[in-house]
C-alpha cells in the first residue's frame, strides 16, 4: 500500500496509470496470494494465544495474549506424542537416506546382472503408494506380532519398519539421477589411489550428493511426520500416538471446546518442520528443480 | 615359489571383505547381532508354529550372510538392506492385498475353518441338565481371572485360555469343599467378586483342549457347572449338527455352515471367493452407486486440484520473475509458507476456519452467516478444492519458479522481436515450455492428490454422508478414504478386508494406468519439441 500512495504523489497521472497497468496489479495479485497463504497461519497462532480456548473466541485476532493453552497441553499426552513423532520421523528419515543412498550408489556405479530390471521395477513400484495397502500392512503386523511382539501392532519400531519399506520405492530413483551427475572420474582416481568401494562411497560420493540427501531426508521426515492412516492403524494405545493421531483426536469430536489447545499443539508441531524447511531451504529448491525439472 | 611372492599373491587375494580393517570388525559385529536376533526369531517362529514367517526369515538371514561375507556380491552389499524392507513392507503387502481381495476375509470370516469350528462350539454351549456341580472359587493371576474347582478330591485350576489342570492347593480345615490357598494364584475376596461380577459371569474355562469337551462356568462364584456345546461337528461328514433341534448345517462354499432352510451359523472362516469382491464393488447396488460417485469425484477433484495449483503457481511465479518487482525474496518466502506446514495440520486449521457455526469465515468475513462450507454437498466439494489449492500451490510455485529461471532467454527475445504481445508470448511459449519441463512432477502430484487421504479425512471426514448408502461413505470421500471406511478398521462399520483390498487394487490399477499413459505422453511431447 505504501508504494501505491507514493505513486499517487507523482506529478503526472499518466505515469501512475502506466505504472498501475504494468506493475501495480502485480503487487495487488501477489498481496492477495500472500494474504491467502499466510492468513490461516496467523489465525492459528492467534488462536493458540487466545484466552478462551474456543473456536468462537478465536475469531478476534490477537485480542488477548496468554500462554494458557500452552500450559493446558501439559495436562494431555501432547509432549509424549511430540517425542514419539520426532523419534519415528527422525529414525525413518535417517534410515531412508542411508538405504536409498546406498542403493542409488550401487545402481549408479556398479554394472551387475539385474541392474536394468531393478531400475525399471523401482520406477514401476514408485507408482504404487504403500499407504494404499494399509489393510495388508495391518494384517501382516498382526501375524508378525503373534511371533515377535516388537514387530507387531502398537509398536513404534514396526511403524518405522513400515515407513522404511517405502524408502527405496519412493526415493532411490530420485537419488539415482543425482548420483549420475557426480563425475565418474572422481571414483576412478580414488580407485587408482587404492581406495576401496566403501571408502569411495563414504568419503567421496556421499559428500558430493549432500543436497539430494538433505532433500530426501526432509521429504521422508515430513512424510512420516504427517502420515495419519498407518500411524492411526498401527499405534493403538494413546502413549504411542504420533502428533497427527493425537492432534486429530483433540478436534475430532469436540472441535469447538478444544480449539485453543489444538491451536497451541499445532503451532508447536509445525515448528520442527518449519525449522528444518527454512534451514534446508536452499537445498530444497535446488534439489526439487535439479532432480525433477529438466532445464 | 619364494616367500615374498607368496606374500604378494596372498595380499592380492584378500579382498577388503577379509581384510581386518576397522570396517571389517564393524561389519562382523553388526552381522553377529543380526544373526543372533535372527536365530532368536527362528526359535520363536518354531515355537509358535509360524511356518511362513520362519521360511521368510531364514531366507533373509542366509541371503544377508552370503551377501556380506562373499567377495562377489558387491552391488548387493549396498542394495540389500533397502531391498529387504522393500520386499517385506511394500512388495509383499501389495501382493498380499491382491490375495486378500480374492477372499472373504473380514468380520465373521477371520480365520481358518478349524478355528471357526472351535469358536462355534465354544459360543454355543448350554448347561447339561443334571450335570455335575463342582465347588468353585474365583482366582486371579497377573490380572487373568480363573476358576479353581474340586473334582475327584483334587483341586484343578484353569483360565479362559488354559484348560483345567491339577495344582497343589490347601483345603479349608473346617470346610473341605472350600479351597483356602493355591500355589501361584490369589483367591478373590467377596468384594473383588462383586466388582468383577460381569467378567466372572462371562468367564468360560475349557475342560480340555478339545472344544467338544465343553467348559465350566458359574453363575454365583461358588458352584461351577459343566457346559457342553449343543452343536456337534462331524469330521467324517464335514457337517455341524444342532443337537437341540436336529438341524444339520453344511459348509456352503462361502466359508459358512448353512442349513437346508438357508440359515447360517454366526462364525465362518476365510475362503477364496474369486472375483466376488470386485463384482460387488461394480454391480452390487449397495456399493456400486457410491463407488461410481466416489470414483467420479476423486478424478474431478485430483484433476481440478492439480490444474488449479499449477496455474496459480505458474501465474505467481511469472509475476515474481519480473525483476522490477521489489522485495521478491521476502514475497517468495511468504508464498511458500503453507508448504512448510504439515498437510494434516493445514487441513485441520481449515476445518476450524470453515466451521459452519463458529468458524472465522462465516462469523467474521460473512458477518455471522451460517454457510455450510463443509456440510453442504456442493460447497464441501468447493472447499476441498480450495484447501487443496492452499496446500498445493506453493509447491507448484516453487517448481515453476525453477522452470522459468531455466527457460532459454533467446526464445522470448525472438518472440518480442516478432511482435508477439506479452499474453501471446506467455500462452505460446512460457506455458508449454514450463508445462513440459514440469510434467513428470504434475503426474506425481496427480497421484498424490488422488490418494490425499489426510486432506479429506481431516477436513470433511468424507461428509456429508450419502443418505441412501449402507456403507459410511459421503459426498467428498475419495477412493482411499472410502477404502478406509469399508475396511472397518476405524470401527465405523463391519470389517471387510476382502472388499477393501479389492478397492485398493482398483486404485492401484487406475493410478498405475494414468501414470503410465501420462509418462508416455510427456515423452512424446518432449520429442516433438
Amino acid at each position: 500500500m505504501a508504494t501505491l500512495s507514493s505513486a499517487r504523489q507523482t506529478p503526472t497521472i499518466r505515469r501512475f496509470g502506466h505504472w498501475a497497468a504494468d506493475l501495480g496489479w502485480r503487487y495487488l495479485v501477489v498481496l492477495a496470494a500472500v494474504v491467502f497463504a499466510v492468513f490461516p497461519i496467523l489465525y492459528i497462532i492467534s488462536a493458540s494465544l487466545g484466552g478462551t480456548g474456543t473456536l468462537t473466541g478465536s475469531n478476534q485476532l490477537f485480542a488477548s495474549v496468554t500462554g494458557a493453552n500452552y500450559e493446558q497441553l501439559s495436562n494431555t499426552m501432547f509432549w509424549t506424542w511430540v517425542g514419539n513423532t520426532l523419534v519415528i520421523a527422525a529414525a525413518s528419515a535417517v534410515g531412508t537416506v542411508l538405504m536409498g543412498a546406498a542403493a542409488a550408489y550401487a545402481f549408479s556405479r556398479f554394472r551387475f546382472i539385474g541392474r536394468r530390471v531393478g531400475l525399471t521395477s523401482l520406477l514401476i513400484i514408485q507408482m504404487f503408494p504403500q499407504m494404499l495397502a494399509f489393510v495388508a500392512v495391518f494384517l501382516l503386523l498382526m501375524s508378525l506380532g503373534h511371533v515377535f511382539p516388537v514387530l507387531g501392532l502398537n509398536s513404534k519400531i514396526s511403524l518405522i519398519c513400515v515407513y522404511l519399506g517405502g524408502a527405496l520405492g519412493v526415493n532411490a530413483f530420485l537419488m539415482y539421477g543425482f548420483f549420475n551427475t557426480v563425475p565418474r572420474e572422481l571414483d576412478e582416481a580414488a580407485k587408482v589411489d587404492g581406495a576401496t568401494h566403501s571408502q569411495i562411497y563414504w568419503t567421496i560420493i556421499l559428500r558430493m550428493v549432500t543436497p539430494i540427501l538433505a532433500v530426501v531426508g526432509l521429504l521422508s521426515f515430513i512424510g512420516s511426520f504427517s502420515d495419519f492412516i498407518l500411524a492411526r492403524l498401527i499405534l493403538q494405545s494413546e502413549q504411542n500416538w504420533t502428533l497427527a493421531v493425537g492432534l486429530y483426536g483433540f478436534v475430532s469430536d469436540r472441535l469447538d471446546a478444544n480449539w485453543g489447545v489444538f491451536a497451541a499443539g499445532a503451532v508447536i508441531a509445525a515448528l520442527p518442520v518449519m525449522a528444518l524447511f527454512l534451514f534446508l531451504q536452499r537445498y530444497i529448491v535446488g534439489g526439487l528443480t535439479a532432480g525433477a525439472v529438466k532445464g | 615359489m619364494s616367500n615374498a611372492e607368496q606374500a604378494t599373491r596372498a595380499r592380492e587375494r584378500t579382498s577388503h571383505a577379509r581384510d581386518y580393517s576397522p570396517g571389517f570388525f564393524v561389519k562382523l559385529t553388526l552381522m553377529a547381532l543380526i544373526d543372533a536376533l535372527g536365530a532368536y526369531g527362528l526359535l520363536a517362529c518354531w515355537q509358535e508354529g509360524a511356518t511362513g514367517i520362519f521360511c521368510a526369515l531364514l531366507a533373509i538371514l542366509i541371503a544377508a550372510n552370503y551377501v556380506y561375507f562373499s567377495k562377489r556380491a558387491l552391488a548387493a552389499k549396498y542394495i540389500f538392506p533397502g531391498l529387504t524392507f522393500l520386499l517385506v513392507f511394500q512388495i509383499f503387502v501389495v501382493v498380499y492385498t491382491g490375495y486378500v481381495s480374492f477372499t472373504n476375509y473380514g468380520d465373521g470370516h477371520n480365520s481358518t475353518k478349524q478355528a471357526a469350528i472351535d469358536a462355534l462350539l465354544q459360543q454355543n454351549e448350554r448347561r447339561v441338565e443334571g450335570s455335575q456341580a463342582y465347588p468353585l472359587v474365583v482366582v486371579e493371576r497377573d490380572g487373568d481371572l480363573g476358576f479353581a474347582i474340586i473334582a475327584d478330591g483334587e483341586v484343578r485350576v484353569g483360565s479362559s485360555d488354559q484348560p483345567f489342570e491339577v495344582v497343589k492347593a490347601e483345603l479349608d480345615e473346617t470346610d473341605p469343599t472350600k479351597v483356602s490357598s493355591i500355589d501361584g494364584w490369589a483367591i478373590l475376596s467377596f468384594s473383588d467378586i462383586v466388582s468383577k461380577q460381569s467378567d466372572i459371569m462371562a468367564l468360560r474355562v475349557p475342560i480340555s483342549d478339545e472344544a467338544a469337551d465343553g467348559s465350566v462356568r458359574t453363575a454365583d462364584a461358588r458352584v461351577g457347572y459343566v457346559y457342553l456345546p449343543f452343536l456337534r461337528y462331524d469330521p467324517d461328514e464335514d457337517v455341524m449338527v444342532d443337537t437341540m433341534t436336529d438341524v444339520t448345517y453344511y459348509p456352503n462354499g462361502h466359508g459358512q455352515f448353512q442349513s437346508d432352510e438357508g440359515q447360517t451359523l454366526s462364525v465362518g472362516w476365510r475362503v477364496g471367493v474369486g472375483m466376488e469382491n470386485y463384482l460387488m464393488a461394480f454391480s452390487d447396488s449397495r456399493y456400486a452407486k457410491p463407488f461410481f460417485a466416489v470414483l467420479a469425484w476423486t478424478t474431478v477433484y485430483s484433476f481440478a486440484s492439480v490444474a488449479l495449483c499449477f496455474l496459480v503457481g505458474l501465474f505467481l511465479a511469472t509475476i515474481l520473475n519480473d525483476p522490477r518487482i521489489k522485495g521478491r525474496r521476502v514475497l517468495r518466502v511468504l508464498l511458500i509458507f503453507p508448504y512448510a506446514i504439515p498437510g494434516f495440520l493445514g487441513a485441520l486449521i481449515w476445518t476450524g476456519l470453515l466451521n459452519r457455526g463458529f468458524g472465522f469465515v462465516n462469523q467474521v468475513l460473512l458477518g455471522g452467516a451460517h454457510v455450510g462450507w463443509l456440510t453442504d454437498p456442493w460447497l464441501a466439494k468447493v472447499s476441498v478444492i480450495l484447501v487443496s489449492l492452499w496446500l498445493g500451490f506453493p509447491y507448484m510455485f516453487l517448481i515453476c519458479t525453477g522452470a522459468l529461471q531455466s527457460l532459454p532467454a533467446d526464445v522470448m527475445e525472438a518472440a518480442k522481436i516478432d511482435g508477439a504481445s506479452r499474453m501471446q508470448a506467455w500462452r505460446g511459449i512460457t506455458l508449454p515450455l514450463v508445462f513440459i519441463s514440469t510434467a513428470p512432477l504434475l503426474i506425481s502430484s496427480f497421484a498424490f492428490n488422488f490418494n490425499n487421504f489426510n486432506l479429506i479425512y481431516m477436513l470433511t471426514g468424507g461428509g456429508p454422508r450419502f443418505p441412501d448408502a449402507s456403507v459410511p461413505v459421503g459426498q467428498t470421500d475419495i477412493l482411499i478414504s472410502m477404502v478406509y471406511s469399508v475396511s472397518g478398521l476405524d470401527g465405523s462399520a463391519q470389517k471387510n478386508y476382502g472388499l477393501a483390498s479389492a478397492l485398493s487394487i482398483v486404485i492401484f490399477i487406475i493410478v498405475g494406468t494414468v501414470s503410465a499413459i501420462a509418462f508416455r505422453q510427456t515423452r512424446k511431447l518432449e520429442e516433438m519439441i
